[in-house]
């Protein structure tokens, strides 16, 4: 018995690759709580996945805002006196009464980063510099996405991801989401723009409300709004808030007298420091608290209220209330967020996805191992072993990848059946080629390898060249296409080749005992 | 097993004209066809928006229509059976922008009499987006073309490297128009199966011109037809079989994977044979049309062989010192 090479390292890696393989795909299979695990795609689970496009732009209009509050907060605590102060669009403007404040105000304009003053006489232009705005569009996009992933961690929804995508998109998936209800609650919290304001009413003008138009209201400094309950209440208030919620610390749900679902929040120093001056100093006066430019409520200011804690009321429901908490607390959103693209699965099409991938898994695996038996006899048997190998470390090598399996991903598994199988067709027909010339078979194997390997390089080369490009520039599930066909193809060359390889390389015995006969190992007849 | 018989030689050549002329004039006609008719592009690309219901009787497609024309956002709306009597697909080119309010939320309450339905899909795609996955789309088609064409032509010669290239666009045209004719949708699943198709079947390709570079070494026959005819011949059966392998599972795609990807199934299915078709049939006998000539071939490799040989010589004289 010739037994050179029966044990040889071709096997042995093969051998650490299945075993590898099995062991590593475990996991996933039996869908353990520990270990790495191929995770199901949106299309296959269900779920929603959202590409949120973010108004940048609205977040300088609201930065530009917040200055014009700093410096009339800046004018009223240091006796400046300042006339006409607007923020309009982009650009502030207010005129000085004093000549001699004007130092004053200029030390305190030049602490405000990005800000560039124009200056006539004493009338001053604020805007920011273009350096300024991009910094702030930058922020806010990496703000809304840290807000949202804060708001839906808080939600208690499953795994939800969130990620910036380019310079102005955000990308949400949500696999927990399983049905209507739960998808549109979910959407409500993640654009709710959750933007508190405290803001005094103009009293002088109050009794206009019904009849003033929005145009007459700017020339006062004043904006109307209406409230939550019923737009016909509507109020004049100072257009420049006395605080926002960026000087929130908490927001929690609580009941008032009446059992009523509230919102009782707190302030940081400096906002209970602002709001302790402001209502010392306007009691007899209402304080207008807006959410979303909506008034909910508009109290009496009694008496100075310091601690800064207040509370919005308003005819929420628990479920709302419990939403708009969540919602404060993770901040404001400094830009509107809008809807570019969504794909809403429900759950059950994704089992049906499943089911049907399965079944084509399964019969395109039992029509390929049975042609190859078929065809190439014990050939077949060793390719075959391959391509259960092949399977095998193409679910591991997702699943220490992470990767996500999706519908065209579970195509790109059954596709590989059929191409894996491919380099061992080339080897066992180069092999059949040489055993008419009446080569004996262990000699024709090692010629066969050698002979075939350049065009099952180049031709797995051009596969996975495609596989990458579809994986650059394609997107969402069609990514899950791309990493299994260019896995499954990089796998094949280990086990198909190589594997196969090995497996001869054990058999030589039995090959020679069998008189190297044609038909049981390469299912033909020799020729000569 | 065998499928074909071994020793034989088939005369591809004296067909090839033939079948060069009647598919490129295919490929052709489906280019004229791609630009008077056009592909019908599914909303990944035109943007849109598509809605999938399963009602718990037949669909109600009638009613489903009627109360969908009472609202000019789904004007144009198409409604088809998707797959089973129950399933509906509703498809329209309007969609909207806002988070917690969208299309499919209006979609639910305007057929809420219609019957109890689950609402199994919604995908919507703004317009901005579909422009930017067409754009990513054309450009992995382009680049995965060029890619192949350097590497065949770094692999082989440059007469290679564009006769492969016409047979891909051969194989892109023709697979084009059949999804014009047939009415398939243009989605990023049947971008997938053609990009895929483009690496695929350039396998086939490949192993011919392989064994006709392996064939152009070995034999004195300076007859570019013979040496075709052999290396076709030879790689016959391993060209038919490896395409066979991936056509049982994409016909097992195709039967048993679901309404979803049918797109990417068919498109693979008719690519597939359509690949397979022209690399017996139109990449090896292009060659000639290319004015490929076996003796240009031998003289250049000669002159290479020479040049090796001249440089080896140069070398062992340097390191002998004698220069």
């Amino acid at each position: 018995m010739n037994s050179t090479g029966k044990f040889n390292y071709r096997l042995v890696i093969f051998l650490i690759a299945i075993i590898f393989g099995v062991v590593m795909s475990m996991p996933t299979f039996l869908q353990t709580q520990k270990g790495a695990k191929v995770s199901l795609g949106l299309d296959l689970q269900g779920g929603l996945h959202m590409v949120l496009g973010v108004k940048t732009e609205e977040a300088i209009k609201s930065k530009v805002k917040s200055i014009a509050s700093s410096v009339k907060f800046f004018a009223q605590s240091n006796d400046v006196i300042i006339d006409d102060l607007r923020a309009i669009e982009e650009t502030i403007s207010f005129s000085l009464l004093d000549k001699d404040e004007e130092k004053k105000i200029d030390e305190m304009l030049k602490t405000i980063s990005g800000l560039q003053v124009n200056k006539e006489a004493l009338k001053y232009t604020l805007t920011l510099s273009d350096k300024e705005k991009d910094l702030i569009k930058e922020y806010a996009l990496s703000q809304a996405v840290e807000t949202i992933r804060n708001r839906l961690d808080q939600f208690g929804l499953s795994e939800p991801n969130v990620a910036k995508q380019g310079s102005d998109k955000i990308l949400v998936e949500l696999p927990g989401v399983k049905n209507a209800e739960d998808e549109q609650r979910a959407r409500e919290l993640i654009a709710k723009a959750a933007h508190l304001q405290l803001m005094a009413v103009d009293e002088k003008k109050q009794d206009r409300s019904a009849t003033m138009s929005p145009t007459e209201a700017e020339q006062y400094g004043d904006v109307i709004l209406s409230d939550a309950k019923s737009d016909h209440i509507r109020y004049i208030l100072k257009e420049i808030p006395i605080l926002d919620g960026s000087m929130l610390t908490d927001a929690k749900v609580g009941f008032d007298q009446m059992q009523q679902p509230v919102i009782n929040f707190t302030l940081n120093s400096e906002g209970a420091k602002i709001f302790g001056d402001f209502t010392a100093g306007n009691v007899g006066n209402r304080l207008a608290i807006v959410l979303d430019n909506k008034v909910y409520s508009a109290p009496n200011i009694r008496e100075r209220i310091g601690g800064g804690s207040g509370q919005i009321s308003g005819g929420f429901s628990v479920k709302e209330a419990h939403d708009v908490a969540i919602a404060l607390r993770s901040g404001a959103l400094l830009a509107p967020v809008t809807m570019l693209e969504k794909r809403s699965i429900g759950p059950s099409l994704g089992a049906d996805s499943i089911h049907a991938s399965l079944m084509a898994l399964v019969s395109g695996f039992v029509l390929v191992s049975a042609f190859m038996l078929f065809y190439y006899r014990m050939a077949g048997v060793v390719a075959n072993i391959a391509l259960i190998a092949n399977l095998f470390l193409l679910i591991a090598i997702m699943a220490l990848f992470g990767a996500t399996l999706t519908l065209p991903g579970m195509a790109g598994i059954v596709l590989t059946i059929g191409m894996a199988v491919d380099a061992n067709v080339i080897i066992n027909e180069r092999i059949r080629e040489l055993l008419r010339q009446g080569m004996p078979i262990t000699q024709a194997i090692e010629h066969g390898y050698e002979n075939a390997m350049s065009a099952i390089l180049d031709s797995n080369i051009t596969s996975i060249l495609t596989s990458v490009l579809l994986y650059v520039y394609g997107t969402g599930p069609i990514k899950g296409f791309a990493i299994s066909t260019a896995i499954g193809i990089s796998v094949s060359m280990l086990t198909a080749i190589l594997g196969t390889h090995g497996i001869y390389d054990l058999l030589r015995s039995r090959i020679e005992k069998s008189n190297h006969n044609p038909i049981m190992w390469f299912g033909i007849k020799r020729s000569h | 097993m065998e499928f074909f018989p071994h020793h034989k030689v088939y005369d591809f050549m004296k067909v090839s004209r033939f079948f060069i002329v009647t598919t490129l004039s295919l490929a052709f006609v489906s280019i004229v066809l791609f630009f008077t008719h056009g592909l019908s592009y599914g909303i990944d690309f035109a943007g849109g928006t598509v809605v999938q219901l399963k009602y718990e009787q037949a669909a109600p497609m009638d009613k489903i229509r009627e109360a969908l024309a009472k609202d000019k956002l789904f004007s144009g709306a198409i409604v088809t059976e998707f797959g089973s009597p129950e399933e509906v697909q509703i498809r329209f080119a309007s969609t909207t922008d806002g988070v917690t309010h969208d299309v499919g939320d209006i979609i639910r309450s305007t057929l809420k009499d219609s019957g109890t339905f689950d609402v199994r899909k919604v995908d919507i795609v703004g317009p901005k987006v579909g422009g930017e996955l067409r754009q990513k789309g054309i450009t992995a088609a382009v680049l995965s073309m060029l890619g192949i064409m350097i590497y065949v032509g770094f692999r082989f010669e440059w007469t290679f490297a564009v006769a492969s290239i016409i047979t891909l666009l051969h194989d892109v045209a023709i697979t084009t128009g059949a999804l014009i004719l047939f009415k398939v949708e243009m989605s990023l699943d049947v971008l997938a199966a053609i990009l895929t198709l483009i690496g695929y079947s350039i396998n086939d390709t490949i192993i011919i011109y392989d064994r006709i570079r392996e064939e152009l070494k070995s034999t004195k026959d300076m007859d570019l037809m013979h040496v075709i005819n052999t290396s076709v011949s030879k790689t016959l059966s391993r060209t038919i079989l490896t395409v066979l392998t991936v056509f049982f599972v994409v016909f097992t795609l195709y039967v048993f994977g679901g309404e979803i990807i049918h797109g990417f199934s068919f498109t693979m299915l008719i690519g597939l044979i359509i690949g397979s078709y022209s690399s017996i049939f139109i990449s090896a006998p292009f060659l000639k049309v290319l004015g490929f000539s076996v003796e240009g071939y031998k003289n250049k490799m000669a002159l290479k062989e020479k040049n090796r040989l001249e440089k080896a010589k140069m070398r062992s004289q340097y390191e002998k010192g004698t220069v």
